[in-house]
């Protein structure tokens, strides 16, 4: 009855646990999140959708673009954010010069009351790419002027480390550039950045599908950001549900230690008590080369 | 405004990239309610309790709102009144 009581315990102990597996905040300048997805909110036209996949993804954290105010569209996000409890997080997306992201910066927390913002400094049109010298730039003058700065970056982890010492409170590498869904074109870059970071770090941008979103988190990121992958998607709302599930798969492998690659399989049943092959002989053994062979 | 009319030109300002009549005597304050459509306290928050999701940013400089009231308008001023929109 041995086996019996201990998977009884085990259970136990996982109920026990249950509630502080949960309790596992990400911090962001003081601020608790319970979840690790942080949402953008373009590429969809209706903002009815754009709601019901911001509430089935979880997110409490949600960024947005500054622009004209329109008699046509009013403050309608900002409501529609405000009534769901969802934190704002201006950015300032459009941007190709660090003075042009200060004024939009200040924009954003004029309107939205926060000093948090998504710091975006774009080199160009068709590549998207963060312009890392403005960037750096910016993000020392928005320090100073008490502004949480959180980095939209390239995967280069020698910029990232740039932008913690400058201050930044959170770092966001791109896995891929914006819009193209092609997930994390360099892991082993990710993976440097979050190992040397004290600052949370954010993937942000080229998430495609949920298996982005869990390998980002498995990599050793905070938290993934993400926008076309749910608002172009073809039904919204279930991918917003994927993508809250593929971060909190993610986490929970990368906490939980994955095992090592190995060259060949393991066998996870005991050879020991092995009934002898009915034919006589030896267990075959493959002629395949060892790790270092060829 | 009508620029077809003969007689003096109307002074105005350029509000959010378009050419906006310039009232005498207006303030940013009155700009920024008419623009919105909601009646708006001196101190720049919303008659109706609610938040303001806008900013204001004059000849490329925000004006907080709690300055709104005390602005006065300028014949030819660059005036951009921004929210938040779908984005980034």
């Amino acid at each position: 009855m041995t086996t019996t009581t201990t998977a009884t315990n085990n259970t136990a102990t996982a109920v026990a646990q249950a509630p502080a597996a949960s309790a596992d905040p990400l911090v962001i300048d003081g601020v608790e999140l319970t979840s690790r997805l942080i949402t953008g909110t373009g590429g969809i036209t209706s903002l009815s959708v754009l709601e019901e996949a911001l509430l089935a993804s979880g997110t409490e954290l949600t960024t947005v673009a500054m622009r004209r105010y329109s008699k046509q569209a009013g403050d309608s996000l900002f409501r529609l954010l405000e009534r769901n409890g969802i934190r704002i997080l201006p950015n300032t997306a459009g941007c190709y010069t660090a003075r042009d992201a200060l004024l939009t910066a200040e924009l954003g927390r004029e309107a939205l009351q926060t000093n948090w913002v998504k710091l975006e400094v774009i080199a160009d049109e068709d590549t998207l790419l963060p312009d890392a010298v403005e960037l750096i730039d910016a993000t020392e003058r928005l320090v100073d002027q008490g502004f949480s700065v959180f980095a939209y970056t390239t995967d280069d982890p020698v910029v990232a480390a740039r932008l913690e010492d400058a201050g930044a409170a959170a770092v966001m590498p791109l896995g891929a550039p914006i819009g193209t869904g092609l997930g994390i074109l360099n892991p082993h870059n990710i993976e440097l950045i979050c190992a040397r970071a004290q600052v949370p770090i954010i993937l942000d941008a080229g998430i495609g599908t949920a298996s982005d979103a869990a390998i980002a988190m498995e990599l050793g990121c905070d938290a993934v950001l993400l926008a076309s992958a749910v608002t172009r998607a073809q039904d919204p709302v279930t991918m917003a549900r994927a993508m809250r599930a593929a971060v909190q798969a993610g986490r929970l492998a990368a906490q939980a230690g994955r095992i090592p690659a190995r060259r060949h399989a393991l066998a996870s049943s005991p050879t020991a008590g092995l009934i002898d092959p009915v034919d006589g002989g030896d267990i075959p053994r493959g002629d395949w080369p060892q790790a270092g062979q060829q | 405004m009508d620029t077809t009319q003969e007689g003096p030109p109307v002074p105005t300002l350029t509000v959010n990239g378009a050419a906006h009549p310039l009232v005498d005597g207006a303030s940013l304050l009155d700009l920024v309610a008419a623009t919105i459509d909601r009646p708006l306290t001196a101190d720049g928050t919303p008659e109706d309790g609610g938040r303001l999701g806008v900013a204001v940013a004059l000849d490329s400089a925000v004006v907080p709102r709690s300055r709104w009231q005390d602005t006065r308008l300028a014949e030819g001023q660059t005036v951009e009144i921004i929210t938040a929109m779908q984005g980034g």
